[in-house]
């Protein structure tokens, strides 16, 4: 079940939202509403679902409503209408104090402009979310310590905020963020205030976090290489409504509309992709098969060529001219002997890491994971498809 | 072409005014009792106290709030001025009365500064009352809180009270408004309580534009002494008083002198102590 569920969510900023909300459903535009009674739309009819452990990306520019979306879910600001349901609990029904207790214990935010207490030291900072919760001042920062140190900041416990870089800063923000240890991690535009090599070190540092952490994040950002990178999932929110929910690759090889295309235009999509979206599946996989039930195989399945893989691991390609070149010359029992080695790339490797090796081979690449398994082929005609947008092979054609 | 509604006014008042003696003279007489007491017991510790040992507390005190050694010394020297100019004994009064009255203005105001920064309802009912109390003659007040509580300290410090703390009330409002925003939020965010918000955030970081406003009712409360002693508060007032009612400029300058004197030292003293608060509190250096 989704941790997250949002369901038909509208919210309308103004003295008299439900006026205003019963125009929009009538049909009435964002800016028809604004120009007539000076209502805000800041979101429209959004449902979503985030599952746990995802890192769930929210993306859109500035005034299309993804801090405001952010902000419903730990409801510092309530919806018009529409229903928030979190580990299954209706979160609008809950009174002050439970809404208290369920902010102190199940979600930890993270803010654009950091938030940090000015008058508290980091080490205060990074235990506040346990001092609202009443634990004892020893217990607090014995674990706000660990967290200093998680993120790096060994030595600066004593130091003020405004002492810090921008990139400390935020690094104690997303210390304080965990030192609850919520379920969710909310992080709206967290590193968007940070210089671009920050930015990149925050998102590893983000990544390798989780990779040990499995929270659920929600991650608001208005930048699409950002989003693209930490996303499991992304939503594309544009003035106030959600264009499209999907993975990275969907996004990228599947626009929902011209707003999202417009969007993924410009994507280096040979660094953003990964071979196993794109990959083929393996024609044909041979392990010790003896010549002659290679190439009755091989016929039957119409392959020109085999992928050997064996118990000492992935032997290389045969060609069914090969195999019949071998038969007659009666070289060897088993395909293994005759197979001629080629490289191979992992699922996960980004395009732009798997085209050398696609271009450098006569056929098309194995891809093994881990595990020594063969996933499936990529050739080189396969990766510039993907490489070259659909409307500029249009306009070549 | 006019009605008169001046006369039904002061009547009404008037009456009012009766009223309150006859059924709830005796609750007044209490809280002026209750000033009393605590009023009495700091003036004759002032008093009481070796004029050498109160040098060292003041210098104590100044040191504690600036961690500034010239400055401390300074204002031992100007309280040692004050006795030599023959004003220890008002001094001591008028710093008594000044303590009491900051502390209830400190009372009041701070929690109304922190309603009127939470509701824009409560401020805009309260800034006119504010405006009132600034703006209106305290000689208005000051005949029907004698009346109440008798000749003396009470409605002295009364009016003092008054006279003193809107500002207070202003500049908390002013300061818990200008907290920034997004602390605010994070606060929320990780479940603080409205209680815990304003303990461990908002007061926190409104404190220098809390201190200033203590400053400045403590200014305003020193403007009053002269007014108070009209009254029959005894202090340095009594001294510029006595030398306007004698005809006697000469003692009214050293009176003025005194209140000047003691208004330095609870200038130089508060402002280091806001001063010192600076650091830490503002976002974004």
């Amino acid at each position: 079940m989704a941790l997250i569920d949002v369901r038909h969510v509208t919210k309308v900023f103004g003295s008299r939202p439900e006026r205003a909300l019963a125009r929009l459903k009538a049909g009435a535009s964002k800016e028809e509403i604004l120009a007539e009674s000076n209502h805000t739309v800041g979101l429209y009819d959004i449902s979503l679902s985030v599952e746990p452990g995802e890192i769930f990306v929210v993306m859109g520019l500035s005034g299309s409503g993804k801090s405001t979306l952010i902000r419903h879910l730990n409801r510092l600001i309530d919806p018009t209408e529409g229903e928030i349901f979190i580990d299954g609990m209706d979160i609008l029904k809950l009174s002050i104090r439970e809404l208290e207790a369920f902010r102190r214990n199940k979600t930890g935010m993270v803010f654009q402009r950091f938030g940090l207490f000015p008058h508290r030291t980091v080490l205060q900072n990074v235990a506040y979310g346990l001092e609202i919760r009443g634990e004892p001042r020893a217990a607090r920062e014995e674990k706000a310590a660990e967290w200093v140190a998680t993120v790096g900041l060994t030595g600066y416990e004593d130091q003020y905020p405004e002492q810090l870089s921008g990139g400390m800063q935020q690094r104690v923000g997303l210390a304080r963020a965990l030192c609850t240890d919520p379920e969710i991690l909310l992080m709206d535009e967290a590193f968007s205030a940070l210089d671009p090599l920050i930015r990149g070190q925050m998102q590893d540092q983000l990544i390798e976090l989780q990779s040990r952490l499995r929270k659920t994040i929600v991650f608001i950002t208005h930048d699409l290489d950002e989003a693209l990178r930490l996303g499991d999932r992304i939503a594309i929110l544009k003035d106030g409504t959600l264009s499209q929910i999907g993975t990275p690759a969907e996004i990228l090889l599947d626009p929902a509309d011209d707003y999202v295309r417009a969007f993924v235009k410009d994507v280096n999509r040979a660094r953003v992709l990964t071979v196993e979206t794109v990959m083929k599946p393996p024609p044909l996989r041979l392990t010790d098969e003896t010549l002659e039930q290679a190439l009755a195989e091989m016929q039957r399945r119409g392959a020109e060529i085999g992928y050997v893989l064996n118990a000492r691991g992935y032997r290389g390609v045969v060609t069914r001219d090969a195999v019949n070149a071998a038969i007659a010359s009666h070289s060897g029992p088993t395909v293994d002997e005759i197979a001629v080695g080629a490289p191979s790339i992992a699922p996960g490797a980004s395009l732009a890491e798997a085209l050398p090796a696609t271009l450098s081979s006569t056929f098309p690449v194995a891809v093994i994971d881990a595990a020594g398994s063969l996933e499936g082929i990529l050739s080189a005609t396969e990766v510039g498809e993907v490489l070259m947008p659909a409307r500029q092979l249009e306009a070549a054609e | 072409m006019f009605v008169d509604i001046g006369k039904p006014i002061a009547d009404a008042t008037n009456t009012f005014i009766e009223w309150l003696i006859v059924n709830y003279g005796d609750v007044f007489e209490s809280i002026a009792n209750a000033l009393l007491t605590v009023l009495v017991l700091i003036e004759q510790a002032l008093r009481w106290a070796p004029p050498w040992s109160v040098l060292i507390v003041v210098g104590l005190i100044a040191y504690a709030a600036s961690r500034n050694l010239l400055l401390s010394f300074g204002i031992v020297a100007l309280a040692w001025l004050l006795g030599s100019l023959g004003l220890w004994e008002q001094a001591m009064q008028t710093i008594a009365v000044m303590l009491v009255s900051v502390a209830i203005a400190i009372i009041i105001g701070i929690p109304l500064g922190v309603l009127t920064a939470r509701s824009d309802i409560a401020r805009a009912l309260l800034n006119p009352v504010l405006d009132l109390m600034q703006t209106i003659p305290s000689f208005v007040y000051l005949i029907p809180a004698a009346m109440l509580f008798g000749l003396g300290k009470v409605p002295a410090i009364l009016a003092t009270v008054i006279y003193a703390t809107p500002p207070l009330i202003r500049l908390t409002d002013l300061g818990i408004r200008q907290v920034d925003h997004s602390v605010v939020e994070a606060s929320r965010a990780f479940g603080a309580t409205r209680w815990q918000m304003l303990k461990g955030v908002q007061i926190p970081l409104a404190l220098p534009s809390i201190m200033q406003g203590i400053n400045q009712t403590m200014m305003m409360a020193l403007a009053m002494v002269v007014i108070a002693s009209m009254i029959g508060a005894r202090g340095i007032g009594e001294t510029v008083l006595l030398g306007l009612q004698r005809n006697d400029p000469g003692k009214g300058l050293v009176g003025g002198i005194g209140i000047v004197i003691l208004a330095i030292i609870f200038d130089r003293i508060s402002q280091a102590f806001g001063r010192r608060l600076q650091a830490y509190r503002t976002v974004g250096g």
